[in-house]
């Protein structure tokens, strides 16, 4: 059976704990992948300084035309993916691979590829846009390097995010990465492109591994990205050294001034909810409009409700099934039990053929939701695996102050006041005005966070006159 | 020489006649333990007249978790022991009332047991060693000092709060961890410098990571290294060999508070670092039976739940199902009779954590 190994500077290792990753439609093997213990990252992470070196020398240009060149290899090339037994994955297996672990339609994987491979290919522009263009050349002249690698613990959800990490080595940083435990595919791809374009290999280190390994990571890089859930990420949190990605709680808000030709911006709401399968963090999970939008819930509702499950292999699946199912269960629960408490309405209800929860091809889906509640209601803050939205009615004077934590905020209006208190606000990270859905992103701009920032620090250099 | 058939059926005759000893002493009106003597009550029969071999122990039913939570602990010292100095030793316990055991000299028998398959070579007679590890209520505080002075040494100590660190760690308290491990291993430094007769050591794994990190032990004159602890399993023991101490004798090693010290079978050269145990037969045996139906006794190589019996005079533990699991191991020479081998939690007791993955 394909065997990912651990990647140690490059190097291929194979442990002695492996965890089988298997088909989430019949539990058929399709991986076992090498577990690092937390020990053998440990002594890996105090070589960082060595593998740092091996980036300083190389010109930017070179760094960003190897990236360039990496973006190409990782979307159409054969390359190791078990390098002990020389087994190579071509781009056809990868996207196999990667949507039976993880449960992503096969389209959604060829559609994630291609953020990476933008990322890869845009990573000039990636870094002189966070770094507002300082000489990549010249940075220490300006800046003081913050960490000899940069860790990140990697999620399962969506593929997508490995476009945050991928310009990191063109900022002269390592990346010692976690991956996800059900997706070890796309940083494993990632990082084999990144080698065959010229890499040094010793800039990479790739640890699947258990909590204590993720924790060894985060204890050890000086920098670090952190994707996790709610509950796993707060104890690492305001450290000022690891950027956390948690729950997003993106949001979609229309000011009165949209609502009289709401028509226009259904397909904004129902793809800033359902993009990818709902799976990201940038994805709506509430949408707020003012009293008197009844008519806008009910045909949002009716969009949504429209978005059926279909098979993996299905060139029209828009539905990511659960590689969890009795989480699939336990949400689907949750959401009904929260129902029951009263005071909410699931507005797909009436629409969907079937119930939410469906199984087709051995696997579970969630069915695009959206809940009418007011924004008092448990439900009004939730955020989901799958299409799921809370539609909140709420007077536009009152939606500053109550917005909360929010990854992005798309707001549909042209009123001033109502832009400027969204822009005032302390709690939006990356906010779009006028009809674009929160999933709309640059990779040349901060999100969650400035990759640059976290990397550099400016600082004075001064020489003596003559 | 003896065949290894001869050998198993010569163990499974000792563990026979232990059986009988044990059960004789424990039920035994004037000299036995009144947590049995209570027990026994409540049967109809008389253990010592029916209980003649190991099989014959199911007539007692199965030992159950909570005894040795509530049971006021002087219920278990043998009346013919009445007098006699006595030790309680816990077992983890991070959450809740942990369970007791009592001691008077059996942790000093299992370690001398134990003691007997070191080598000179690597744990020289008259050495030193230094414990760094779990102390306290612990049977380690005492069991390592007694291993030591029984081969001639003088034990230095560094003691360890396994379920200060627990908490730690649950609560996300990273940093306070770090400074806790650091502390340790400062002390455990210092020791390995001053005095240099140290040339043992006993630690668990995590610590020992810790240690190698800041120091080249054999450099310090290290020569052998026991080390036991939950995070030991196969991964770990080869990257002991191969990375962390090359050249020092390392012996990972199981132990419970229930069984005393299993052995484990030796290391080969020969590439394969599966950790096998084998419990000190005739005072603790394990039968490794499936989980659902424990009354089937899983087969060679199968996996299933680890079902411990003790049977000294201290401390009678008939088929109590553990919270581990592993791999059925068959008898060899050294060991004739069953191990088990990747002992691990007892998956369905793994924490199951159902989170997001944002």
């Amino acid at each position: 059976m394909l065997h990912i190994p651990v990647l140690r500077a490059g190097r291929a290792y194979r442990s002695l704990n492996t965890q089988t990753l298997t088909d989430i439609r019949g539990g058929a093997p399709v991986a076992v992948v090498s577990q690092a213990n937390s020990g053998l990252i440990a002594r890996d992470l105090n070589q960082t300084a060595a593998y740092q070196r091996s980036l300083a020398e190389i010109p930017a240009q070179k760094l960003y035309d190897m990236s360039a060149k990496a973006a190409d290899l990782f979307l159409n090339a054969t390359l190791p993916v078990d390098p002990i037994d020389g087994v190579l994955q071509s781009r056809e297996d990868f996207i196999t691979c990667q949507s039976a672990t993880t449960g992503l339609p096969k389209n959604m994987c060829a559609a994630n590829m291609e953020k990476v491979a933008t990322a890869l290919r845009m990573t000039k522009t990636i870094v002189d846009g966070l770094s507002r263009g300082v000489d990549q050349d010249r940075l220490n002249r300006e800046y003081r390097r913050e960490a000899d690698a940069l860790g990140a613990i990697l999620p399962s959800n969506s593929p997508g995010v490995h476009a945050l990490w991928v310009p990191t080595p063109a900022m002269r940083v390592p990346v010692m990465v976690r991956p996800g435990s059900q997706e070890p595919w796309t940083p494993m791809r990632i990082i084999q492109a990144m080698i065959a374009a010229g890499y040094p290999a010793e800039a990479f280190g790739f640890y699947p591994s258990d909590h204590a390994g993720a924790n060894e990571i985060l204890m050890r890089c000086d920098r670090a990205l952190f994707f996790g859930d709610a509950r796993t990420v707060d104890a690492w949190r305001g450290t000022g050294r690891i950027q956390i990605h948690g729950p997003g709680w993106s949001k979609m808000l229309l000011g009165p001034d949209a609502m009289a030709n709401f028509q226009d911006h259904l397909d904004v709401l129902v793809q800033a909810i359902s993009a990818n399968g709902g799976r990201s963090c940038v994805n709506t999970s509430a949408v707020w409009a003012p009293p008197g939008s009844r008519a806008l819930a009910e045909a949002l509702a009716e969009r949504l409700a429209a978005i059926e499950a279909k098979g993996l292999d299905d060139p029209n699946a828009r539905l990511a099934g659960f590689t969890n199912r009795r989480l699939a269960h336990l949400l689907d629960e949750r959401i009904d039990a929260q129902l029951a408490q009263g005071g909410a309405e699931d507005l797909t209800a009436k629409y969907r053929k079937g119930p939410r929860l469906v199984e087709i091809d051995n696997t579970l889906f969630l069915q695009p939701t959206l809940i009418w509640c007011d924004h008092e209601h448990p439900l009004a803050g939730a955020e989901y695996l799958f299409p799921f939205a809370a539609f909140v009615e709420m007077p536009a004077e009152d939606m500053p102050r109550r917005l909360g934590p929010t990854l992005t905020l798309s707001l549909i209006s042209e009123q001033e006041d109502l832009i400027n208190a969204m822009l005032d606000s302390p709690h939006v990270d990356r906010i779009n005005i006028g009809s674009l859905p929160t999933n709309t992103v640059r990779w040349d701009h901060p999100h969650e966070g400035n990759l640059f920032e976290l990397l550099y620090k400016r600082r004075a250099v001064q020489f003596a006159a003559g | 020489m003896t065949s290894l058939e001869t050998r198993i059926e010569q163990a499974k005759e000792k563990l026979d006649a232990q059986v009988r000893d044990v059960v004789n002493w424990h039920f035994d009106p004037d000299n036995g333990t009144p947590f049995w003597l209570k027990y026994a009550d409540q049967l109809d029969f008389d253990p010592r007249d029916r209980i003649r071999c190991y099989e014959d122990l199911k007539l007692l039913g199965d030992f159950e978790d909570g005894w040795l939570r509530k049971t006021p602990v002087r219920e278990w010292i043998p009346q013919g022991f009445a007098g006699r100095p006595v030790s309680v030793f816990e077992t983890g316990g991070s959450t809740g009332v942990p369970k007791s055991r009592i001691n008077i000299d059996d942790y000093k028998t299992d370690y001398e047991l134990f003691s007997n398959t070191l080598c000179d070579t690597a744990f020289p007679k008259g050495a030193d060693w230094l414990m760094v590890g779990p102390s306290g209520p612990r049977r380690l505080r005492l069991a390592i000092e007694h291993l030591a002075q029984h081969r001639g040494g003088i034990c230095f100590m560094v003691d360890l709060d396994p379920r200060w660190v627990n908490k730690l760690i649950k609560a996300g308290k990273h940093t306070e961890f770090i400074g806790y491990r650091d502390h340790i291993v400062e002390q455990a430094l210092v020791r390995l410098k001053t005095h240099k007769t140290i040339e043992c050591l006993f630690t668990t794994p995590k610590l020992l990571e810790a240690i190698c990190e800041k120091i080249d032990l054999a450099d310090v004159g290290i020569k052998g290294i026991f080390c036991g602890g939950t995070e030991m399993n196969a991964q770990f023991h080869r990257f002991a060999k191969e990375e962390l101490v090359p050249t020092i004798e390392f012996v990972p090693t199981y132990g419970n508070t229930l069984m005393g010290l299993a052995c484990h079978r030796p290391y080969q050269n020969d590439g394969d670092y599966t950790i096998t145990y084998h419990p000190p037969l005739p005072r603790a045996v394990f039968e490794i039976v499936d989980p659902d139906h424990p009354d089937r006794t899983v087969d060679y190589g199968e996996t299933g739940r680890v079902r411990l019996t003790t049977l000294t005079k201290e401390f009678f533990v008939p088929r109590f199902l553990e919270r581990d699991e592993g791999e059925r191991a068959r008898p060899f020479d050294l060991y004739p009779w069953d191990g088990v081998s990747n002992l691990r939690l007892f998956t369905r007791f793994q924490e199951s954590v159902v989170v997001g993955v944002y």
